[in-house]
């Protein structure tokens, strides 16, 4: 079965030590040095820390105008009622929303991509 | 009719919150029965008695236990994801800070939300990929199963439990106003049918019970909103101009306000609710629940997109309450000659606003259904938070440290039932003890520790190579002790609860110091750890991070 090749939980491990990853599988090193493995690492690691930093920034970005400039906050939109802090406010949450919804859609097609083609280059 | 039947509810209390905020209730005392409100939270207690009935047919195993078996569809998980976080106190709070202050109540409503991609982007589907019942399994799944399966517990416990006080006061002050019920009553009904759920549904019934209260919340708030929204043309202009004329404060409702008058104050409020919410024990629980990285990453997207359409609903519903309640002198208790306080007179206290709106806008049977699904609010994520309490004592400190592995799957879920009826026992316990103590900064402090050591130790157990064993230990309690520490020397604890005349430490919200300090001290010490054991994790890491990245080998939905 090719479940027990790659099976890197379970009782392989030597009874002193319980740990999981503590088997060595000679499969790690294969995949690890395929390129599919080392462009889906690549890519998604460097996509999902872009996202994050961007969270970062405008959240932070936001806090800290609250912090240090109300005034601009306060300032009217287009002559209503509501202001400049009412929308960053509710854009702050659209944008958490849509950072997500960036992310699962790149996931959805190009890194499940790259991990089938990883899946097949390693025979499964 | 309407009138009366909400004066005879609300006219005997006379004691009204001062806004904390938070869930504190502040000090009530207790109304007149609300048969309405009891009949239809017997509705839903019944209803989720029989999925509970349904479910703890259906639990066999451990992992339909602790994981409702890793068959919850992606949808099903997000809106139980929603049920778990939106609590009574994000929903009554937050409605009733946007109605005194306006602008800041979306303050927290931002913090709330904003920790999800984060909790997306780093943690969901690598956790999926790792793990199988908690998030112990995936923080050790290289390190020493005994040292980090402890601190991650410890963890959990500590989370759980200062979440639970404040939701069992919560529940507990909240009944009594709503329902007309005695505190002590409310507390053990609430302690009674979270032990009922967890100890005999296990996950399904949880998850379940989560996805009901998020649907009946979700759908009254909306009703809620919507009818605001109506009576001002589906203009928020219009609306928010309507407010600005009532509101004492005039336009200042429009601008940040004095919620944040410290600029690290306010940063460390926001590092806590960011990275707080990726270290929530029971909301990290949820992605075990599904069957593989997709689908938890699909969840985290639903789940995302439901909580910010609350947290908006929320800030309509607060200006709502601005627009139509403040000059209805009938939702106030009067002074001589008929005068108010719009921002402290309110019947109940400014965290009812949200209440007391349901009734301007549908009537005393809308009034009777919001309280209902206040209670339920509040039951939902007291189940979720004794769920993954009692995982982390039969899970990781029995099965793993106490039996070292050597015991049977039964036996484990056994006494993982025995947890929940213990936790449940004291929860019952606590909240009777901490009626009439603050509990406000709780949920803070629990985002705060969940930022400062849970988040700390998963995050860089996953993702740094030289994470060792001593690193994580090592960080997870400096964050855990130097959380809990600030918060008893900060002035919520030292000058409130203890009645000392200065704070020692100058600022109410911990995690701007406790979470950086908890990731320098594992990235020290691990990086001074040389022993063999250190060589040999961060040898192991090779294999684990093939795992968390593309989720070969992982165990797939159900256990064979």
């Amino acid at each position: 079965m090719s479940g027990s090749t790659l099976g890197l939980r379970g009782g392989t491990a030597p009874p002193p030590s319980r740990n999981a990853a503590a088997a060595v599988d000679p499969q790690i090193d294969r995949i690890v040095r395929t390129p599919e493995f080392q462009q889906l690492v690549a890519e998604r690691t460097r996509f999902g820390w872009v996202l994050t930093i961007l969270m970062l920034v405008v959240y932070f970005g936001f806090i800290g105008l609250i912090a240090f400039d109300k005034s601009l906050l306060a300032v009217k939109v287009g002559g209503g009622t509501a202001s400049l802090g009412l929308f960053m406010g509710v854009f702050v949450i659209l944008f958490a929303f849509a950072l997500t919804g960036i992310y699962v859609a790149r996931a959805n097609t190009r890194f499940d991509a790259l991990s089938d083609a990883l899946k097949r280059s390693v025979g499964r | 009719m309407n009138r009366i039947l909400l004066g005879l509810t609300l006219a005997t209390i006379t004691a009204c919150a001062a806004f904390a905020a938070g869930p504190d209730l502040g000090a009530v005392t207790q109304s007149a029965t609300n048969w309405p409100a009891i009949g239809m939270f017997l509705f839903f207690v019944v209803l989720t008695l029989g999925i509970t009935y349904k479910a703890a047919k259906g639990t066999k195993s451990a992992a339909d236990f602790y994981a409702a078996g890793g068959g919850i569809s992606a949808g099903t998980n997000a809106l139980a994801i929603a049920g778990d976080y939106m609590s009574a106190a994000s929903f009554l709070g937050i409605s009733g800070l946007v109605y005194t202050s306006g602008f800041d109540g979306l303050i927290y409503s931002t913090g709330f939300l904003v920790g999800w991609p984060i909790v997306l982007f780093l943690i969901a589907e690598r956790l999926r990929n790792l793990g199988k019942f908690t998030f112990a399994d995936v923080a050790s799944f290289r390190l020493d199963q005994t040292s980090i399966r402890i601190i991650s517990a410890v963890g959990t416990l500590v989370v759980v439990a200062f979440y639970l006080i404040a939701q069992m006061v919560g529940a507990g002050k909240l009944i009594q106003l709503l329902f007309g019920l005695p505190y002590l009553y409310a507390v053990i009904i609430v302690g009674v049918l979270m032990i009922v759920y967890v100890a005999f549904g296990g996950m399904k019934a949880t998850t379940w019970v989560q996805v009901i209260k998020a649907c009946l919340l979700l759908g009254g708030a909306t009703f809620m909103a919507g009818a605001v929204l109506l009576k001002y043309g589906f203009n928020p202009e219009t609306l928010f101009s309507a407010s600005v004329q009532v509101h004492p404060k005039g336009d200042a409702i429009m601008a940040p306000g004095g919620l944040v008058s410290n600029p690290i104050e306010a940063i460390s409020l926001g590092v806590g609710l960011m990275f707080g919410t990726a270290g929530l024990p029971h909301i990290l629980m949820r992605f075990f629940t599904v069957s593989d990285a997709q689908a938890a990453r699909k969840s985290v997207f639903y789940a995302t997109g439901l909580i910010g359409y609350f947290y908006i609903l929320t800030f309509i519903i607060g200006f709502g309450g601005i627009a139509l309640l403040m000059s209805d002198p009938s939702y106030f208790k009067l002074g001589a000659a008929g005068t108010f306080d719009k921002l402290k007179d309110m019947i109940g206290g400014t965290n009812m606003v949200a209440v007391n709106l349901a009734n301007a806008v549908g009537g005393p049977y809308f009034l009777g259904f919001i309280s209902a699904v206040a209670f339920a609010t509040i039951l939902a994520v007291v189940a979720g938070l004794t769920l993954a309490g009692a995982s982390a004592v039969s899970h990781d400190l029995y099965a793993q440290v106490i039996a070292r592995g050597r015991t049977t799957e039964k036996h484990e879920v056994n006494l993982s039932k025995l947890s929940a009826v213990v936790i449940g026992i004291v929860a019952i316990y606590l909240g009777y003890v901490f009626e009439n103590q603050n509990v406000a900064f709780m949920v803070g402090l629990a985002f705060a520790v969940a930022a400062s050591c849970n988040f700390p130790v998963l995050a860089m157990s996953i993702l740094w190579r030289g994470t060792t064993t001593w690193g994580a230990l090592a960080g997870g309690l400096v964050g855990l002790i130097s959380a809990v520490g600030m918060v008893v020397l900060s002035k919520a604890v030292w000058v409130v609860t203890f009645g000392n005349a200065a704070a020692i430490f100058p600022y109410d919200n911990p995690a701007l110091f406790s979470m950086p300090l908890a990731f320098v001290t594992i990235w020290a010490v691990s990086s001074l750890d040389n022993s063999r054991r250190a060589q040999r994790e961060r040898a192991a890491f090779e294999a684990q991070f093939v795992r968390s990245e593309t989720g070969i080998g992982a165990s797939g939905a159900h256990a064979h």
